[in-house]
């Protein structure tokens, strides 16, 4: 067992082609159970694409992906949030038909939903089950300072709190591991600020985060760990401090742009 | 969140249930409670339809099939094998639910126009069917000798009929917005605004598509096998394509996003067509086009969302 033991996430041999493209090549690489780990490249390098083969959202060429020792790449989506991976996505995906509450409330739905009939008859245990959600969602809003805002519909709240109500709402799965695509992005300085220390008391809370990130000051502050990719390989893992004067990352970073 | 508004729904309940009485004392409207037999009828499909495309953003133009299903299987398995009304009514309904998980279960992967085309083709080839198998269904000349429904031995005639109708449309109606004001249907409602999120957050996005396509597809063979025990005999041309697309018009005149709309949409057009039309006699079609053209220009959410439409036109001129 060993160190192996804490690992929450295990990637390995992993291969995404699309056609002709390799947008991932064997990225090798574990996530520490209680770590914030971020995952940083020049644009098209793979990250999201990496982000959408863990949880699911495409199968891998080659491959495996090992979630508390068990591989996952042969799940659903739905069924990887179910047994605790959540994410956000890089373009804002709220639910803009409704409310921000419902929004964070669908995010039980995993976990806690209630089937078709239950929920057609007001079954006694499903109306117990909606308040529930309803009383867990408003901790959650707290928790995220989204409050004051319960009521209002998803889709007026200006682009920095729809990434924290995505955010808000991956929490609601109650996810062992979750996975953020750049969430800092479109933030100012302020708004990114507060996302810091959101991430870090997410991690408080004993949620493992997979952050992807371009902002750096984020990225340095709040990370652990962190992988660099560049053309869907690793070329550097290790702690910030290593990262920042890390030849290839110098490399990659000022080769690209 | 909805709130559950019960007065609302028990007033226009008692306007329903004392209306064939007023009815009844005013000669110009005496024939209006048959007419609203049929609305009913029509608003059990399109409460269900309402769900499915209002809700979960899935287009259906083969309803009118599911329809005439129901329809058939109550006609056949009374008139050919004899079996009890109610067991047939049941039977169709179970039956029409499976062939639609059957069918919506590649159907269901398309996506809007795509979906469309491929309803409307299911639509078709059952419309074919209809009129071809004469064997079983009496092809085009239809089938007659339906027997009426009865409850205890009671026959039920025309004014008990408007009750059964109404009744189950408003058990349908009860079920539908507890749906939707649930889970069940926060996820319905994910699904229509983005499927990527609402499978991240555990949504089985394909089984919830497959049982709101199945659940509104029974409703629409329950309809049928209303109207084929009134009636008491079919043909093939109530249930051919321009019946699924007047369906499609009740539920846009109504509002899609409101259960409500779909049973004031149900209500209008079926007093359109079988009252108000009648000059039009051919150009009929053309009105209804006309009716959706307008509704799509100057009313997107439909009657029913008039009052939203009026409290956000005051919420922004302060
Ligand atoms: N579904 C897909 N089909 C084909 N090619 C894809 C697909 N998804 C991603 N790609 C390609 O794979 C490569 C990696 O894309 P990916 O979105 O993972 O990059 P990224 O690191 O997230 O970049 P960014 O920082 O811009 O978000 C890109 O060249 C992209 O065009
Ligand atoms: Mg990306």
């Amino acid at each position: 067992m060993g160190p192996e033991k804490d690992c929450i996430l295990d990637i390995r041999d992993l291969v995404m082609r699309f056609g002709g493209l390799m947008a991932l090549y064997r990225p090798d690489f574990v996530v520490m159970r209680g770590s914030i780990t971020a995952i940083i490249g020049p644009n098209g390098a793979g990250k999201t694409t990496l982000f959408n083969v863990i949880t699911g959202f495409l199968i891998p060429t080659e491959g495996l992906v090992l979630f508390n020792d068990k591989p996952i790449t042969c799940l659903k989506p739905h069924q990887i949030s179910r047994i605790g991976i959540s994410r956000t996505f890089q373009t804002v995906e709220i639910f803009r038909n409704m409310t921000v509450l419902e929004n964070v409330m669908l995010g039980f739905h995993g976990r806690m939903g209630s089937s078709f009939t239950a929920s057609g008859l007001k079954a006694p245990w499903a109306v117990k089950k909606e308040n529930l959600i309803k009383e867990k969602a408003e901790g959650i809003l707290k928790f995220i300072g989204l409050s004051r805002k319960s009521n209002h519909a998803a889709d007026s709240l200006p682009l920095g709190e729809q990434k924290i109500l995505e955010v808000a709402r991956a929490l609601a799965c109650e996810p062992a591991l979750i996975c953020l695509d750049e969430p800092a992005a479109g933030l100012n300085e302020t708004e990114s600020h507060v996302l810091s220390s959101l991430i870090r008391a997410i991690k408080e809370k004993g949620i493992t985060v997979l952050l992807v990130e371009h902002d750096m000051k984020v990225v340095m502050d709040i990370s652990d760990d962190i992988l660099v990719l560049n053309h869907g390989q690793k070329i550097a893992q290790g702690p910030p401090d290593e990262i920042k004067s890390h030849p290839r990352v110098i490399e990659a970073y000022l080769g690209d742009e | 969140m909805l709130r559950y508004r019960k007065y609302p729904v028990l007033i226009v309940s008692l306007i329903i249930a004392f209306f064939p009485w007023v009815a009844a004392h005013v000669p110009a409207i005496d024939h209006y409670p048959d007419i609203m037999i049929f609305a009913g009828i029509y608003a059990i499909i399109t409460i269900g339809l309402s769900l499915l495309m209002g809700y979960t953003g899935q287009i259906s133009l083969g309803h009118a099939a599911f329809y005439g299903i129901g329809a058939y299987a109550s006609a056949i398995f009374t008139s050919r094998y004899g079996w009890n009304p109610w067991l047939s009514m049941l039977l169709g309904t179970v039956l029409t639910s499976l062939i639609a998980i059957v069918v919506g279960g590649p159907a269901l992967k398309l996506k809007g126009h795509y979906l469309a085309m491929a309803t409307l083709a299911f639509g078709i080839i059952v419309f074919i069917i209809f009129n071809e198998e004469a064997g079983f269904t009496g092809g085009p000349d239809g089938m007659t000798g339906i027997p009426g429904l009865s409850i205890f031995g009671f026959k039920l005639n025309a004014e008990r009929y408007y009750y059964l109708v109404w009744g189950i449309a408003l058990l349908v109606f009860l079920f539908t917005t507890n749906i939707i004001q649930s889970s069940a249907g926060r996820a319905l409602r994910a699904i229509h605004s983005s499927e990527a999120a609402a499978m991240a957050m555990g949504v089985n996005v394909p089984g919830c598509k497959i049982v709101v396509f199945a659940y509104s597809a029974g409703l629409a063979s329950l309809a049928g096998s209303l109207y084929a025990h009134y009636m008491n005999f079919l043909n093939p041309s109530t249930f051919d394509i321009f019946f699924g697309i007047k369906l499609l018009i009740m539920i846009s005149l109504g509002g899609i996003h409101y259960i409500w709309g779909a049973v004031i949409g149900a209500v209008i057009v079926t007093f359109l067509s079988y009252e108000w039309l009648h000059y039009f006699e051919e150009l009929e079609i053309l009105v209804y086009g006309l009716i959706l053209l307008m509704i799509t220009v100057f009313l997107p959410q439909g009657l029913a969302g008039i009052p939203e439409m009026i409290k956000n036109r005051f919420k922004a001129a302060p």
